[in-house]
């Protein structure tokens, strides 16, 4: 219980001119506590996370076209020797809960539950799910783009890491970051691409 | 408009009675927020701690005693203390210089849980911000180490981290955005001024007063991040941050939420 008030004895003595020298990253340190599985390490921003913590665009001194070319090679695709659709594609019907189940990583979820997409925080998927969010764009209908290789690889890499397309994504990497599973990422695109998804009925 | 315990009562009188038009917006007299304001009022003026004391003779910034339009001009530099504090600070801080008190129990659990009978922190909080309910939103940028919290404030804004490589500017940055039912306010320009005025509120899905601290520990959490602690100076800085930026709006506080 002392520990308690130590760290925040310890705040209260953080001089108010110290930003430049302590960085951002010591301010969240000092301001936060470890809970559960948040651990300190999460503060620690790797170069693209770095290179996107602006007002907009990308922080002067990065090279867009590398961090793109970074991102791509990031990028783990299903093996397999001649394509089929089926080696990205998984079960819909599991796509769905994973695109609705906004838990996993936070400090007060279990570390023994899968974690979710939630991609309805942020897209409009199946027409008869109203509670959806728009900083995304929707993705109803998503199948319509059909099931060639090209479409296939260009939907993968875009849940895998998707700063391959637009740098500065808002969307998470849910494949570098190991939010996904791989089969939960075939889950998922079997719910965008299925034709008997809702998605696209 | 402020109102309280006893006003409250004569416009529900008169509401009941359908004698006169309501002086009061139904929301105002519908908001258990104002609840804790009495609480708040009545554990302000309470002698607690070793010395024994209330918390009357505590300085909010406007010096001290003066409870009155403090909330409208925080967070602000202290001289005392050297530094920037939000209201949730300078209540600890004058709880453990003026009433003496070790802060280990309010800090082990400043916020209640969904449904509980709200803290101390919490009621006065209520209490505070209640006193500048109609106000304008007038933050301090006149010490440099307030334009230094601004910045700060700005920079932890846009700093993307954690697991999901979010930043608060992931969620807030744009206007007419929604997370999944939930409308999301512009942050980083005026739209931010009646949302941070309308804290602390009520939130009616958990039937508990909520303050700016403890909405900023939330998306902390929701950020896939390290907790947030009360008073701390990132939570003081993102503060200031969105304060400035809404400068002017009125202050609804203590406000109503989903
Ligand atoms: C935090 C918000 C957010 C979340 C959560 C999110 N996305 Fe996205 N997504 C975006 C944004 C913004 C775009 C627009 C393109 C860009 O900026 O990358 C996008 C684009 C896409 C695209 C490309 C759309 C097109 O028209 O080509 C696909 C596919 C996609 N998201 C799938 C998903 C899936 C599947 C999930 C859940 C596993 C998900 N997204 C979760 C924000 C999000
Ligand atoms: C992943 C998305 C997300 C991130 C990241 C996030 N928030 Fe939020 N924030 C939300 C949601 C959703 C709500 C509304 C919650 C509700 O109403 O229950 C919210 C509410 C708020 C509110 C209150 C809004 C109101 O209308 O009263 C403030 C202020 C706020 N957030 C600030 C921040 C700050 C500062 C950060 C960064 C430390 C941050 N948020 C990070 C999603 C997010």
């Amino acid at each position: 219980m002392k520990k308690v008030v130590m760290i925040f004895m310890s705040l209260a003595l953080v001089a108010p001119f110290s930003i430049a020298e302590q960085g951002i990253e010591n301010v969240w340190k000092a301001s936060t506590k470890e809970v559960g599985q948040a651990k300190y390490d999460r503060l620690s921003q790797d170069e693209l996370q770095d290179a996107c913590s602006t007002k907009g665009g990308v922080k002067e001194g990065y090279d867009v076209n590398v961090l793109r070319q970074k991102a791509q090679e990031s990028i783990v695709y299903p093996k397999y020797e001649t394509f089929d659709p089926s080696y990205y594609l998984g079960d819909w019907k599991n796509g769905e809960s994973i695109a609705k189940n906004g838990k996993g990583l936070q400090y007060n979820d279990d570390p023994k539950d899968p974690n979710g997409g939630n991609c309805y925080a942020c897209h409009q998927m199946a027409q008869e799910e109203v509670a959806y969010g728009t900083l995304g764009t929707t993705l109803q209908n998503y199948g319509m783009r059909g099931q060639s290789e090209v479409m296939m690889q260009y939907t993968w890499a875009k849940i895998y890491n998707p700063h391959v397309y637009n740098v500065c994504s808002m969307m998470p990497r849910f494949g570098v970051n190991g939010i996904l599973t791989e089969q939960q990422m075939k889950d998922v695109m079997a719910y965008l691409l299925d034709p008997n998804s809702p998605v696209n009925n | 408009m402020k109102i309280n315990m006893f006003q409250r009562m004569i416009a529900g009188l008169m509401m009941s009675a359908s004698l006169i038009a309501p002086t009061y917006a139904q929301d105002d007299l519908d908001n258990p927020a104002w609840f804790m304001v009495d609480d708040g009022m009545a554990l302000w003026e309470t002698p607690n701690g070793p010395n024994d004391v209330s918390l009357e003779e505590c300085d909010l910034g406007l010096g001290a005693g003066v409870v009155e339009g403090a909330f409208a001009q925080l967070p602000r530099y202290f001289e005392d203390t050297n530094q920037v504090m939000d209201i949730e600070a300078r209540i600890l801080h004058c709880m453990e210089t003026i009433q003496g008190r070790d802060l280990v129990d309010v800090l082990a659990k400043p916020y209640s849980n969904a449904g509980g009978p709200g803290t101390e922190m919490e009621a006065l909080v209520a209490y505070v911000a209640s006193e500048s309910n109609g106000m304008e939103l007038a933050t301090p940028q006149d010490h440099p180490a307030e334009q230094a919290a601004y910045e700060l404030g700005e920079q932890l804004f846009y700093f993307r981290a954690g697991p999901h490589d979010f930043s608060c500017a992931t969620c807030h940055s744009q206007s007419n955005k929604r997370i999944r039912l939930t409308e999301l306010a512009n942050l980083t320009n005026d739209e931010s001024g009646p949302v941070f005025g309308s804290w602390p509120a009520y939130r009616k899905t958990e039937g508990v007063v909520r303050t700016m601290g403890w909405r900023l520990q939330s998306c902390s959490r929701q950020q896939r991040l390290t907790q947030l602690q009360i008073g701390s100076e990132a939570t003081t800085a993102l503060e200031v941050f969105l304060a400035v930026n809404g400068a002017g709006a009125e202050i609804t506080a203590p406000g109503y939420k989903r």
